[in-house]
């Protein structure tokens, strides 16, 4: 089905790294690399903490000692694999119900000993859908539309630039 | 990318009525007259909003017998998506200018 394909984001990149280096920087720098607008604190992000295990999350510190817990680590498998989820809705909130959450594959596949291929899938998006129930939940509130809206007509901006 | 003529994008949603539309809708597709039952508007109040949801790209509508049924467009989850595709994209090149960044690092503590 069309609208399955288009429920998934797929991403890959090749650096000159060893595998095992390419791992580690990925889940002990996450917060080096990651966009920093991408932040559902209050306050500046201090560090991103990716707790190296399944059963671990993924989660903002802020300035202040705030926490945001953003995913779950899900398969945590040094230098090969790791999966987590995406426990952020379509309001930009902290989604509860794991069921309306995506999820993040990365694989990290050495093409040589010096070179990584990092193929990463974020797939499941469509379980966001959800996330209409919650928009229709708080659609009177305005940090949900309004801030939602906001960021996706930046996106025609991008387009249209 | 659809360009909304006539409506401002998502100006269609700065109305209540029409808000508690997409809010109805996002649970499940309703015809017109199940929305105007359900809702404190007539029916005719309820067409002008459809009108405008649609003319937005929000709403998309199918014939069924002699009805129209009026669903939400999956808008939001294809913005969410090219949302993530931007967000990764980005947070990928970042990534490997920090990986090969650490590696230069390593070698020269190496040598």
């Amino acid at each position: 089905m069309t609208q399955k394909a288009a429920a998934v984001v797929r991403r890959q990149i090749v650096v000159e790294a060893p595998v095992d280096r390419a791992f580690a920087v990925f889940t002990q720098r996450l917060g080096d690399f990651k966009p920093p607008e991408h932040n559902l604190l209050a306050v500046p992000i201090a560090e991103t903490v990716f707790e190296p295990r399944a059963g671990g999350h993924i989660y903002d510190r802020g300035t202040d000692g705030s926490e945001c817990r953003w995913a779950r680590v899900l398969v945590f498998e040094p230098p090969g694999r790791v999966v987590f989820s995406w426990d952020i809705g379509p309001t930009w909130q902290v989604e509860t119900e794991p069921e309306n959450t995506s999820e993040v594959e990365v694989r990290f596949i050495a093409e040589t000993v010096e070179r990584t291929r990092i193929e990463l899938e974020h797939r499941n998006i469509d379980r966001h859908g959800p996330g209409w129930q919650a928009v229709a939940d708080g659609v009177g509130h305005d940090q949900g539309w309004p801030l939602y809206l906001e960021r996706y007509a930046a996106l025609f901006a991008e387009t249209a630039a | 990318m659809t360009t909304y003529e006539g409506v401002d994008g998502w100006s269609a949603l700065g109305d209540p009525t029409r808000r508690a539309i997409v809010a109805s809708l996002a649970d499940r597709p309703r015809a017109v007259g199940e929305l105007a039952d359900e809702l404190p508007v007539s029916r005719p109040a309820v067409s002008q909003a459809l009108k405008v949801l649609k003319d937005a790209g929000l709403v998309t509508e199918r014939a069924a017998g002699t009805r129209r049924i009026y669903r939400l467009n999956p808008t939001a989850v294809a913005a969410l998506r090219d949302q993530l595709d931007a967000f990764w994209n980005r947070a990928l090149t970042s990534y490997g200018d920090v990986v090969e960044q650490a590696q230069v690092e390593q070698e020269s503590e190496e040598s």
